[in-house]
């Protein structure tokens, strides 16, 4: 086990946290009750609908917006030239508009917004407006933004249409690679896709002559959508109030601030009328920020027992039309491969290119499953070639807990080997791997994720997560903060956190989060971070409440305060537990004292360990840890994939409720299932780049018919920076389905698919080429020339490094700061 | 708009229908276009059910038509006069109903979202097969999407409300709430 003993991780009983809890808000959403943006409506509300750019590259000539004027029940029209000051979620990445000024860069791409009296109206004015665009040459993918510098989509950059170009090496790879038994190179390319959630985005903004507005909208995080508004509409932040609703499904595709948010405010602005705006699914589409299309390299060197001595990485983003998360996402897809098993040396170049499609970001995993895939599709082969077995490889080169990685990532505790022998164990893998029948087959795969990426996303020193506590004399708490519970429960975090150390039911607390005007700032529900960081931030809040009741409480009872127990909602000696007050009595005790008991806490990460340009993207207060065997059945005839059974174990750190882990674990593996044999956003091969298939029919995702049994296994390895040791568990379980998948896939029918998703006709194509005698595989085959800069250098910390890269004197004045990115 | 209104901005002319609703009667007038998720939601203030592309793809609108799943987005009101229509809302008196119970408890709702949805479709499934196989099910709800849970909490749920409607004592089983030893 690993090192976790912060608080709480070694005490006897803990009388809340680790049970399975109805989630706070479980009752609202099974009775309907609760208020997503769209179920909201006000007096006298108008509606919004955006005008999409049909083309995927155009030069905006002239907008004539008078026709739709001048329909009856259209109160205003929009156009770029309205909000000319640009957005983005990255402080590097200012280059969204609301509404298109003089480019658009994408079909869909908005260009103009109406309000009117009615949704039809709105809906019709559309057609009203004149825009004439002169086409530019599109950009497809990202092979053509490499072959194609211009015309350039966006005029910033590192390059022509390449947004970013990384470069890292930590220690000297061809040394490394000179020092191995075998060294193998392998290509991937992931599919992008889409998150999907159910509910469809939407805004309502309202406006009073005060000079205020109010936002409610479906946002995984509103502090960004705060600062976003206030930039863009000229207005003070402290007359902006944003309210994040509860998220119908979020997966990171409500992360950034968007178009229809701003143009509504800024609707509600000029008509003194409440402005809502429901996205069509079609709209959802558009917005996407999902994976990024990713074509990998990936060069590994190990010895004879597998140890790695060097890995070469390299990837080459497809990140659509605007620079979204894409700068972290891009350094994503080189961070994470070194927490799983030790990398010697390590040397990884990323590239993204601008593209005319719907921009890409963060995908529940954000960047690193699609080199998960790639690496642990990898290391099978590796272990092939070893005569190892796939699972024994794993087992016997694990990151140590407790340890710096190549790349300066600081793991702390590290449950893998738990999480493999449990999956290996529940899933019979030794008498199924190799053993099974022809058309059936086991892969094994591994996987780590953040527990909250260790930087804010804008340069500050404050804390990422802030809670304040209120104890009222009625004995009841309330708990705000300005988290967003977008369905993975992070509101029932913060209240049983509360109530195990105040000692109360959790549902005698009100939670009241994610409302700019009432909740302290926590940056959002992104990176997985809000168990660790809110939790942390509320531990902290209410063992501040506790010591202020304490003495109080213990003078009333006449009792040492190292005998006081909170449990049960009441205050009482532990050597005599008749002897005490309900915890009602015992605030009141404290209030007559010393006046209101309030109190707050906050939590701002461990400084991280890199201190080069780059560093920024991939520390983390605490790694999760992930283990998978996927079974397949694969149909020879058809190529068809089908998965009866997934067997998944996740190291958690520890629970905090049991229920909503599980269920985060099997959504997680639901939604890998779903990149690994069918999801994709792709779009005609031509120029027009028009999106093949912008609907939830045509979209393909695992309905109950597609959907595996799952059988999950819970790992509680605490790490000392969790909240009672508690790590992720939203994002990492996905993450070694896909390659699992693709293991399994290979045998059962000994064909390798480098690429999700695995479709039927990818199966097929492999199986004909090993049928011929040929490479019984498909995958991409080649990976182009990219002017990679020059590398930033730097010593692993068992080469005598501290961190800095060489010659970092020369960059650090100038990078340091814009890199430290999410 | 300097105080005129013209007869062009007033709205359509509306029509009436009468229904049960949620074993109430009830009269409703709307603009003729509308389907019955938009007059649930905008014109009866019936919010909880949901939509999710308002083109008959996802299931989340789904409400009980004279006791059978109906997606409401493709339903116009009009063609439910007389008829007997069910929601979310009409699932729990002063006490829950089993299912939205064991939804509740299992973790069966993540983000809640499709959840109206999916208790109507299994409320329906329960009325005609009070104890379906896992199978049938997933049969039954092989139409209604859902991104958070991956339908295993899902079915778990419906299993253990059908087990209580029929008088059993059932509980939740440890592997569900805590995953396999």
């Amino acid at each position: 086990m690993g090192a976790g003993k912060k608080k709480g991780a070694t005490e006897p009983a803990l009388r809340v946290v680790g049970k399975a809890h109805r989630k706070v808000d479980a009752v609202a959403k099974v009775t309907g009750a609760t208020k997503f943006a769209d179920d909201l409506m006000l007096p006298r509300m108008l509606y919004a609908k955006l005008l999409r750019s049909p083309h995927p590259h155009a030069r905006i000539v002239a907008i004539d917006t008078s026709r739709a004027s001048a329909l009856h029940g259209v109160k205003a029209v929009l156009t770029g030239k309205d909000l000319p000051i640009p957005f983005g979620i990255l402080p590097v990445s200012q280059d969204e508009h609301t509404l298109c000024v003089d480019t658009v860069r994408f079909i869909g791409d908005p260009v103009a917004a109406v309000a009117a009296t009615t949704e039809e109206t709105a809906t019709a004015a559309l057609d009203l407006i004149d825009v004439t665009y002169e086409p530019l040459r599109a950009i497809g993918s990202a092979e053509d933004a490499l072959a194609h510098p211009e015309p350039r989509i966006h005029d910033y950059g590192d390059t022509g249409n390449l947004h970013k170009l990384i470069n890292l090496e930590f220690g000297d790879v061809d040394e490394g690679f000179a020092e191995a038994a075998v060294i193998r190179e392998d290509l991937f390319f992931f599919e992008g896709n889409t998150h999907l959630p159910m509910e469809q985005h939407a805004a309502l903004a309202d406006w009073s002559a005060d000079g205020k507005v109010t936002l409610w909208s479906s946002t995984q995080t509103p502090h960004y959508v705060h600062r976003a508004l206030a930039k863009v509409l000229e207005l003070a932040a402290a007359r902006i109030r944003v309210i994040a609703t509860p998220n119908g499904g979020g997966f990171g595709g409500k992360s950034d601030p968007f178009s229809h948010e701003i143009a509504v405010a800024k609707l509600a602005m000029l008509t003194g009328r409440p402005v809502k705006i429901t996205l069509t699914r079609e709209e959802v589409f558009y917005c996407h920020r999902g994976r990024h299309p990713t074509l990998m390299a990936v060069k590994t060197g190990v010895t004879r027992d597998g140890a790695i001595t060097a890995m070469h990485f390299r990837s080459l983003l497809d990140g659509g039309g605007y620079g979204s998360y894409g700068v972290a996402s891009t350094y994503y897809t080189g961070a994470l491969q070194t927490v799983t098993y030790p990398i010697k040396r390590y040397k990884f170049q990323g590239a993204r290119a601008f593209t005319n499609k719907p921009p890409c970001g963060p995908k529940r995993g954000h960047g690193t499953p699609q080199p998960r895939f790639a690496l642990e599709v990898h290391l099978d082969k590796i272990a092939e070639e070893l005569g190892i077995d796939p699972a024994e490889l794993r087992l016997k080169h694990l990151q140590p807990p407790d340890s710096l990685t190549a790349n300066y990532l600081r793991v702390g505790s590290m449950g893998l080997g738990e999480c493999i022998r449990k999956v290996t164990a529940g899933s019979g893998w030794r008498e199924k791997f190799k053993r099974l029948p022809r058309g059936r087959g086991v892969g094994l795969a591994c996987s780590s994720y953040l527990s909250g990426a260790g930087l804010p996303i804008y340069w500050n020193h404050m804390p990422h997560s802030g809670v304040q506590l209120k104890c009222d004399r009625s004995g009841g708490i309330t708990v705000f903060c300005g988290s967003t519970d977008i369905g993975q429960g992070s509101d029932s975090i913060l209240g049983l956190i509360t109530a195990e150390v105040l000692g109360v039911d959790p549902f005698d607390i009100r939670i009241v989060t994610a409302d700019t005007d009432l909740t302290p700032v926590d940056l959002g529900s992104y990176s997985s971070r809000v168990t660790l960081m809110s939790g942390n931030a509320a531990l902290q809040a209410a063992e501040r409440a506790r010591e202020i009741i304490l003495p109080h409480a213990a003078r009333k009872l006449d009792v040492p305060m190292t005998r006081i127990v909170f449990a049960d909602s009441r205050v009482f000696d532990v050597e005599n537990p008749e002897h005490g007050m309900s915890f009602a009595e015992a605030v009141q005790a404290a209030e007559s004292a010393v006046g209101t008991v309030g109190t707050v806490g906050s939590y701002t990460p461990p400084k991280s360990a890199g201190r080069y340009r780059g560093a920024g993207v991939g520390p983390s207060p605490a790694y999760s840890y992930s283990a998978c065997v996927a079974e397949v059945d694969v149909d020879p005839a058809t190529g068809i994939v089908r998965v009866p059974t997934i067997w998944i174990a996740h190291d958690v750190g520890r629970c905090i409720n049991a229920a909503t882990a599980i269920g985060q674990v099997e959504g997680s593996v639901y939604m890998g299932l779903g990149e690994a044999l069918m999801e994709e956003m792709t779009y005609r091969e031509n120029r027009q780049v028009v999106h093949k298939f912008p609907s939830l029919l045509e979209y393909k995702s695992p309905t109950t018919l597609e959907m595996c049994d799952v059988i999950t296994y819970i790992v509680e390895d605490p790490d000392p920076n969790g909240p009672y040791g508690a790590k992720e568990v939203g994002q990492g379980p996905l993450l070694p389905v896909m390659p699992a998948v693709a293991n399994a896939v290979y045998d059962a029918v000994g064909v390798r698919i480098d690429e999700v998703p695995i479709t039927p006709e990818k199966v097929l194509k492999a199986l004909k080429h090993k049928q011929k005698g040929e490479t019984p595989r498909y995958g991409p085959t080649t990976f182009p020339e990219i002017p990679w800069p020059e590398p930033t250098r730097v010593p692993p910390p068992w080469e005598g490094g501290d961190g800095k890269a060489r010659d970092q004197a020369a960059t650090l004045a100038g990078g340091v700061r814009e890199e430290r990115q999410h | 708009m300097n105080g005129k209104v013209s007869l062009v901005d007033m709205p359509e002319s509306k029509v009436a229908i009468t229904f049960v609703l949620n074993t109430e009667p009830c009269e409703v007038s709307f603009a003729p276009h509308k389907t019955l998720l938009e007059v649930l939601r905008e014109d009866l203030g019936l919010t909880g059910t949901k939509h999710g592309c308002e083109l008959g793809e996802c299931g989340t609108c789904t409400v009980l038509v004279d006791d059978q799943p109906v997606l409401s987005c493709l339903v116009l009101g009009q063609a439910c006069g007389g008829r007997s229509v069910r929601t979310v809302e009409g699932m729990a008196g002063a006490t829950l109903h089993p299912l939205q119970t064991a939804f509740a408890d299992l973790g069966a709702a993540q983000c809640g979202y499709c959840t109206p949805a999916f208790l109507l479709a299994a409320q329906a499934l329960l009325e005609h097969n009070p104890k379906p196989s896992r199978d049938e099910i997933k049969q039954a709800l092989a139409g209604n999407l859902c991104r958070c849970t991956g339908y295993i909490k899902i079915y778990e749920a419906v299993e253990l409300a059908a087990a209580r409607l029929l008088g059993e004592d059932a509980q939740p089983s440890r592997e569900a709430m805590y995953g396999r030893r």
